[in-house]
């Protein structure tokens, strides 16, 4: 990666709109033992993607499942669509969580259920039509580029191809919010980069406000330097010296927010851990 | 220090006992509450209902065989063999019936529970069900407790016929005593306290058996390591809450009917 062509400040391709689809405000969180998220404070307006870096076990995911209302923060506030959700009840949080699709590290598909009905798992709970099912759930395959997957079950699947699947289930009900929680670790290379695709794709045609994860800086960055070509059907470069400014970073490091900023400030910031991170 | 440790098991069962109460209340009040996921309810009942018929006649069968067989030497010294079939049939639907399927279904669905929602929980299953907007305790919970508490009932009386069953084939062809005798006693002299106490018992273990079993599926922690402790404690802890409510239900009942 070529890090002095991205050092340039930002063109910004579209301003984010001031009303933030998530805000977070002095969240901590402590498991017992031991405290994992401390006063972390940030928000991702709407159309914005923000790329959560960090080493592994620093509570990237933890922070990700904060966000869904999956955990529940001992301090702090986490507004979700304009929503305190960190003291709403569960059977509350349900509606809301209907309106967020999530990538889940490993995909979580539901190992009993075929492709098909993983997919379209919530259309099958809200009593949609089979026939607009199917039709839906073709959609979201194509999406992925999946679509000869429709009737196999999740076992006969490879990893990445899983990945895949958990991103059309994440995105058939047209979410208004995507949260990726590391949808390319332990990936190889090429499809790394068929699932940044897909993300870039989602990000650019569709202009969903996302909180990825993700400790591969080489995706991080290809995201920032990238943009989806709805012509041409595949991601292509920027020009030389521009970045996607609505992707910008968020880095965790000892439980605290250590970064938040564009790519331009995080190339050339001077913060020890963040430079040694980037090496 | 041994103190300490006695301190943290305190604390630890404290918990374990103040969470599945939460568990069962939750659980208990959306077995009356919409939506009732009715498809899912029909594959449990497949499940624990169809899957365990075998091996309840099995085990109702031979316990109402040797409940002849061990009876009828002992009442034989009082010359009241013709008794045998009241004896069984008695033992059978107040206790060994319902106890007895309690715990054989227990070991089949309370581990293979515990070890399907822990096996979701360590792949995030569960939380990817709940990211999807649904409540795993009405889709996975409710449709478990509500098909343990109708099949034990079912199953119960299937043990209680067997065992009676059982109990006649050893007094016709080992005991070379009356079948019709044995049929006669076993009828006759059941009422409806014993019938009750015989059918009020299963409800409250099917409850005990998909409750224990789901908790321990959901608390799963620690990988596959952990499916298997959560698979261990919902077999034991549900067996011997069976054992324990028996004593409870027993003691009411005889005194409420004598």
């Amino acid at each position: 990666m070529n890090t002095a062509s991205i050092a340039a400040p930002p063109t910004r391709l579209e301003e984010p709109q001031s009303e933030p689809v998530v805000q977070l405000t002095n969240v901590s969180l402590s498991f017992p033992g031991r405290s994992v998220l401390e006063n972390i404070s940030f928000s991702v307006a709407p159309g914005e993607t923000r790329i959560l870096l960090g080493p592994a076990g620093v509570g990237k995911s933890v922070l990700l499942k904060l966000v869904n209302g999956l955990l529940r923060p001992d301090s702090g506030s986490v507004r979700v669509f304009g929503q305190e959700i960190s003291r709403m009840r569960e059977e509350d949080l349900f509606p809301l969580r209907t309106r967020t699709g999530m990538v889940f590290q490993e995909g979580a598909l539901f190992d009993s259920l075929s492709i098909r009905d993983n997919v379209a798992y919530q259309l099958i709970q809200e009593n949609v039509a089979n026939e607009e099912i199917d039709e839906r759930v073709r959609e979201a395959l194509r999406f992925v580029g999946l679509e000869h997957t429709f009737s196999l079950f999740p076992g006969s699947l490879s990893g990445g191809m899983r990945r895949r699947v958990a991103i059309a289930r994440a995105l058939i009900h047209h979410p208004e919010f995507l949260l990726y929680d590391s949808p390319t670790g332990g990936l190889d290379p090429v499809t790394c980069s068929t699932i940044i695709e897909l993300i870039v794709k989602q990000r650019d045609d569709y202009r969903t406000p996302s909180l990825l994860v993700t400790h591969r800086l080489q995706d991080a960055f290809t995201m920032c330097t990238h943009r989806y070509d709805s012509a041409q059907g595949r991601m292509v470069p920027l020009p030389q010296g521009q970045t996607h400014a609505n992707t910008t970073f968020l880095m965790l490091n000892d439980g605290r927010l250590h970064f938040d900023g564009s790519l331009h400030d995080l190339v050339t910031s001077q913060d020890p851990f963040v430079r040694e991170f980037l090496m | 220090m041994a103190i300490d440790r006695f301190d943290q098991t305190a604390k630890h069962i404290v918990l374990t006992v103040q969470d599945y109460s939460l568990f069962a209340y939750r659980a208990f009040v959306n077995l009356f509450r919409p939506p009732i996921y009715w498809t899912d309810f029909l594959i449990q009942s497949d499940i624990i209902g169809v899957g365990s018929v075998s091996i309840v006649i099995l085990a109702g069968f031979f316990t109402g065989g040797v409940l002849a067989l061990q009876s009828a030497a002992t009442l034989a010294q009082f010359g009241a063999t013709a008794v045998t079939g009241r004896f069984v049939s008695e033992s059978m639907i107040r206790e060994l019936g319902p106890v007895l399927t309690g715990i054989m279904v227990s070991g089949r669905n309370a581990s293979s529970m515990a070890s399907e929602l822990g096996s979701m929980i360590v792949t995030e299953q569960i939380d990817a069900m709940r990211a999807l907007g649904v409540d795993p305790m009405r889709k996975l919970v409710t449709p478990r407790i509500f098909a343990s508490i109708a099949m034990l009932f079912f199953l119960s009386i299937v043990a209680n016929f067997f065992g009676i069953l059982g109990g006649g084939a050893v007094t016709i062809f080992l005991n070379h005593q009356n079948g019709t005798q044995y049929f006669a006693m076993a009828y006759q002299y059941l009422r409806y306290p014993t019938v009750l106490q015989g059918l009020v018992k299963p409800l409250f273990f099917g409850y005990i058996i998909a409750s224990i079993g789901c908790f321990y599926g959901m608390k799963t922690t620690g990988g596959t390591e952990g499916v298997g402790k959560s698979t261990i404690q919902a077999v034991v802890t549900s067996s011997v809450l069976i054992i324990f409510v028996d004593f409870l239900i027993s003691q009411v009942m005889i005194k409420l009917f004598g």
